[in-house]
């Protein structure tokens, strides 16, 4: 029997949603982690019931759990055995250091503050976990302050890939309103040496040797809060989107334009096209019709709410540029909620599921690809990311 | 020794503990020496109480004992007999701010 796993990281906890098939009736379990800010819950896909979560706080930092269950028991990898007397502490699941040393890594740079003066890199949090397509144990973060790192033992030790950060142009990298987050890490399942992450507020880059190197692919976008608005480096990429079928192919959402590449953005060109506002956060392709993209506009960079207070999905069928409300199921006045970038997923049964969750703590499910739409749940803590595992 | 440690909650509940831990700790008990014995024994506490780089006190706890605010000491400075016989605990407070 097919079924889905929604996994929801909220402002106070984790939420795991489930239903058969038909995602009609739901379970909830949680909250896992009460009271924690959990930024990403993401499952292996060569093993669903390998679950990565990333749990921060301001008090008391960062803590990376594994779930080995599908999310019903958890463990702080490597922290979870009492070591021998003597031995050191084994608990550095948590611990994201930027790679300085010699032979690996780059010296620890300065990056543009938000007033344009240098700031040191600091770690911050895990924004993104992305588990490896092959191997459950391998699983990449993105983090704040941007940097990419990878474990290759389960989530027990970190190292960074520390060409990205050090490749150049990091002083000119500069935080958003969010921080200076890697918020997205696209795998290509046709090519194992390419991976693509996007930094807000950076831009979109890309390494074609397994994260020895990486260039900043960013020709294309134009954003007029920087002093060079065509600028390589310095766009606010608030998400990045592809069809694992057609991996070429990107969608972006950018902190202004929908824009989309061809080329595995190498170039990009905009896709706005008739969106009531081409502001937003989420962005996310249909798992069956790569040329099917959902996303959320949001009513400009100072409000950060869907505009009119209706909360329309909009989808587009031809690869963006011609665009439609979708609205059956979704609140149509009186709404003021945001949807945040890691906020939505899909999933590949047919029809192909589309979820969101808001800041007003409300996950929407549609089980037509998007024609209608239901909330699985209304009144979760404020929802920070969506993910969707499809079991079958 | 057995030094008395007090958590706050959210570390309570990472490492599987009550309200308070106890720690032997050898030589002298200081702020390093009492964290260096928790951080032994509960290694998934490791970065919540400081920094695992710079070993410094994370920004948003303090540490009280004996109705006085060690937060300000230094790691190495001796923490009170009462504290180093087990008559009072060391405690682990997050900072009021933002509740």
């Amino acid at each position: 029997m097919s079924g889905v796993r929604v996994l929801v990281g909220t402002r106070k906890g984790a939420f795991i949603l489930t239903a058969d098939g038909k995602r009609e009736k739901w379970d909830v379990s949680g909250p896992h982690f009460a009271g924690w800010e959990m930024y990403h819950l993401k499952g292996s896909p060569v093993d669903p019931n390998c679950i990565y979560a990333s749990q921060t706080s301001g008090w008391y930092g960062q803590m990376i759990q594994r779930s080995d269950d599908g999310g019903k028991t958890w463990r702080t990898p490597g922290g979870e055995k009492m070591p021998e007397p003597g031995a050191p502490p084994t608990g550095i699941a948590n611990k994201f250091s930027y790679d300085t040393s010699p032979e690996t890594g780059k010296p620890l740079t300065t990056h543009q503050f938000y007033d344009g003066t240098q700031h040191p890199w600091q770690f911050k949090r895990v924004w993104h976990l992305e588990p490896s397509l092959t191997d459950p144990d391998v699983v990449y973060a993105g983090i704040e302050d941007a940097a990419i790192f990878r474990s290759t033992d389960g989530a027990k030790s970190w190292h960074e890939l520390a060409g990205l950060r050090g490749h150049g142009t990091g002083p000119k990298w500069q935080p958003g309103a969010g921080g200076m987050c890697l918020h997205t890490i696209i795998l290509d399942p046709s090519n194992p040496k390419r991976i693509v992450i996007a930094i807000s507020a950076a831009g979109a880059f890309r390494t074609d040797d397994g994260g020895e190197t990486w260039k900043p692919i960013n020709k294309g976008l134009h954003s007029q809060y920087i002093p060079d608005p065509n600028a390589e480096v310095g766009h606010c990429v608030h998400h990045v989107a592809m069809n694992p079928k057609r991996p070429n192919t990107l969608f972006m959402q950018k902190h202004w334009d929908v824009m989309r590449s061809d080329d595995a953005g190498d170039s990009w060109k905009e896709v706005s096209g008739n969106l009531p506002t081409d502001f937003g956060f989420v962005i996310d392709v249909h798992a069956h019709e790569p040329e099917t993209i959902y996303v959320v506009p949001i009513k400009s960079d100072s409000e950060h709410f869907v505009p009119e207070g209706k909360l329309r999905v909009y989808r587009s069928k031809a690869g963006g540029n011609e665009w439609e409300a979708l609205t059956k199921g979704l609140p149509q006045s009186n709404c003021y909620v945001n949807v945040l970038r890691d906020a939505m997923a899909v999933d590949s049964l047919d029809k192909c599921g589309v979820y969101f969750g808001t800041s007003g703590g409300q996950v929407y499910a549609s089980n037509d690809a998007g024609n209608s739409w239901n909330a699985i749940v209304h009144d979760l803590p404020a929802v920070l990311s969506v993910e969707v595992q499809t079991l079958k | 020794m057995t030094i008395r440690v007090e958590l706050p909650q959210h570390l309570r509940t990472l490492a599987k503990t009550g309200r308070e831990v106890q720690l032997e700790v050898e030589g002298p008990v200081t702020q390093r020496s009492v964290l260096d014995a928790l951080e032994a024994k509960y290694p998934m506490l490791c970065g919540t109480v400081r920094d695992h780089d710079t070993r410094q006190r994370r920004p948003f706890l303090r540490f009280f004992a004996c109705e006085q605010d060690f937060s300000h000491e230094s790691p190495d400075a001796p923490l009170p007999e009462a504290v180093a016989s087990g008559k009072e605990p060391f405690l682990i407070i997050g900072a009021i701010a933002g509740g």
